[in-house]
């Protein structure tokens, strides 16, 4: 299921503004990749062009090539409703659809473009991802109530659920613990190390404790300063990043000697 | 210790005279409203409740005031329900393109127009609806009649002049069309981003992202704003009054000259020739107009609640 991503020579822009320059990297299947650094270094705008999210923004644009499996998503050909479903996303804050209940919240993304589902076969996907999300246990007896009615980790687990009921090969999660508390999050933590066996995971986090648990590779972003575009400052096996980085800006922000 | 700063600090807290200057205003507005609508609903009661009392015989050529009142109940609310049925998708559909498919420039100046267009006066409606809208429209009914009359709301025989319910209904519909649509507007424009951006990222056309989070969303408001409009539609008087050639009679039929006319226009048409107990019989019949749009505001109020923890709201 999981593919792998290459990414050639990518610039992001809003408008005339370059947010993020010239990256080249390459994520392998099956793994946990997080992308860390500074508030504004375009960590969270590059997640959201492996999607196509980024062009949802006005006078949003993107240079460069991003294959999966040897396919430029950015071709003319390609349509970005279909990469969408392709590479699915958890975003910063939880967002359930309010007006739906919690099962109809799961098989939103199914029921898309036409999709028509036979309602056994919609009861077992619904129960195969919520526990495939791990929230199965806490909402079997209330899955026609509204998903805004669940606290906020359940939430974005059910966020998670949404995501992987239509099967993607990738899922982005950009900061998708930063709204919730501790236990929340390590419960999403335990959640990603699962899914990793069938997805490719890329995640964006400002918690380094965190990148260094769930990921097995670590992108440092960084800018030179406001205005500049972000640059991608290295790329390794997270232990690699943390315990013997290559570049001095990397082991500065790491150590949190970072000005 | 805890009781001893909070106390202190509600000894020094800034502001107290705001607050309160602030809630009494507050409260004066919000009674303000209920007395004015109050004062309505007594003088309505007060004034019609000879007509209620009168003997049958005195009223409506002694057939009694039921009789006379509830054709225009059917005109007014078949008039509003078919002005409704005409604005509202019409609506909608510009609200959608203006806040989700128009280019930023275009989508302004749309919505300066629409705004324009709400400010027009009703008799200006009612003008356009006698010299241009009704010769305009009146050859597409004779076609219609000549050639779907067999479908009961096309029956025959068709209007000469166009001046048929049908046309009033339109020019109602283009009278309340730009008040639901600045709204449903507004409802639409704010939409949480995090859901349109939940729907495209699972997948979702434009259109699908409009169905699973903007619709949905906009449902409670999309339900005022119609009520508002619908409000407006029952009670319009002047372009309905200029427009139909009155007659009591209760008619599902669009295009004929015969036609049922609304409560408001009938108090306006026969007001100035009304003397004792028939002040009374059209005071009561504007009592009727005020109960209809309360049951009607109540049912939309229903509408909305029965789905309130699905609103988004919590």
């Amino acid at each position: 299921m999981s593919k792998r991503i290459e990414v050639k020579d990518l610039n992001v822009y809003y408008g005339k503004f370059k947010a993020v320059e010239d990256v080249s990297l390459t994520i392998e299947p099956r793994t946990v990749t997080a992308f860390i650094g500074p508030s504004g270094c375009g960590k969270s705008t590059f997640l959201r062009t492996l999607n196509r999210m980024h062009e949802v923004i006005p006078g949003a644009s993107v240079q460069g090539e991003v294959l999966i499996d040897g396919k430029n998503l950015y071709d003319a050909d390609v349509d970005p409703v279909m990469v969408r479903r392709q590479v699915g996303m958890v975003f910063q804050r939880p967002n359930p659809f309010p007006t739906m209940s919690i099962k109809d919240n799961v098989l939103a993304g199914v029921k898309l473009n036409n999709g028509k589902i036979s309602k056994s076969d919609a009861d077992h996907l619904v129960e195969k991802s919520l526990k495939g999300a791990n929230l199965w246990k806490e909402v079997r007896d209330r899955l026609d109530l509204p998903g805004s009615g669940l606290s906020g980790g359940q939430q974005q687990r059910l966020c998670i659920a949404r995501a992987i009921a239509v099967s993607p090969e990738v899922i982005l999660m950009d900061e998708p613990c930063s709204a919730l508390d501790p236990i929340s999050t390590l419960a999403i933590e335990d959640l990603i190390e699962e899914l990793k066996a069938k997805y490719t995971i890329v995640i964006v986090t400002h918690n380094m404790q965190q990148a260094s648990r769930v990921s097995d590779k670590t992108a440092f972003f960084n800018i030179a300063g406001t205005g500049e575009p972000g640059k991608l400052i290295e790329f390794d096996d997270t232990t690699t990043i943390f315990e013997n980085p290559h570049v001095q800006a990397t082991e500065d922000y790491i150590s949190g000697r970072f000005g | 210790m805890t009781i001893e700063v909070q106390e202190s600090t509600q000894a020094k807290a800034p502001g107290r005279l705001g607050d309160k200057v602030f809630s009494r205003s507050s409260l004066i507005a919000g009674s303000l409203i209920l007395a004015v609508l109050a004062a309505v609903a007594i003088f309505l009661l007060a004034q019609s409740l000879p007509a209620f009392l009168a003997d049958p015989a005195d009223v409506n050529d002694g057939q009694g005031f039921w009789v006379y009142v509830i054709p225009l109940v059917f005109g007014t609310v078949w008039a509003a329900a078919l002005a409704l049925a005409i604005a509202l998708p019409f609506a909608i559909g510009i609200a959608l393109f203006i806040s989700h498919f128009a280019p930023r420039k275009l989508a302004q100046g749309l919505g300066y127009v629409i705004d324009l267009l709400a400010a027009v006066p009703s008799v200006v409606f009612g003008l356009w609806g006698i010299t241009v809208l009704a010769p305009a429209v009146q050859p597409f009914y004779t076609w219609l009649v000549d050639n779907l009359g067999w479908f009961p709301l096309f029956a025959g025989p068709v209007s000469g002049t166009g001046r048929s319910i049908l046309t009033v209904a339109v020019v109602l519909a283009v009278m309340i069309l730009p008040i639901i649509t600045a709204l449903t507007r507004e409802i639409f424009l704010q939409t949480p981003r995090l859901h349109e951006e939940a729907a495209l990222a699972l997948g979702a056309t434009r259109w699908e992202m409009i169905k699973v989070a903007v619709l949905p969303f906009a449902r409670p408001g999309i339900i005022s704003a119609t009520m508002l409009g619908l409000g407006r539609a029952l009670g319009e008087t002047m372009a309905v009054a200029m427009v139909l050639s009155p007659s009591v009679i209760i008619s599902f039929a669009l295009l004929q000259s015969q036609n049922p006319t609304t409560i408001a226009a009938n108090i306006a048409l026969n007001f100035p020739e009304a003397h004792d107990l028939g002040v009374n019989v059209l005071i009561a019949t504007g009592l009727i107009l005020f109960i209809i749009t309360l049951l009607v505001n109540s049912l939309a109020r229903m509408v909305i609640n029965r789905r309130k923890a699905f609103s988004g709201a919590n």
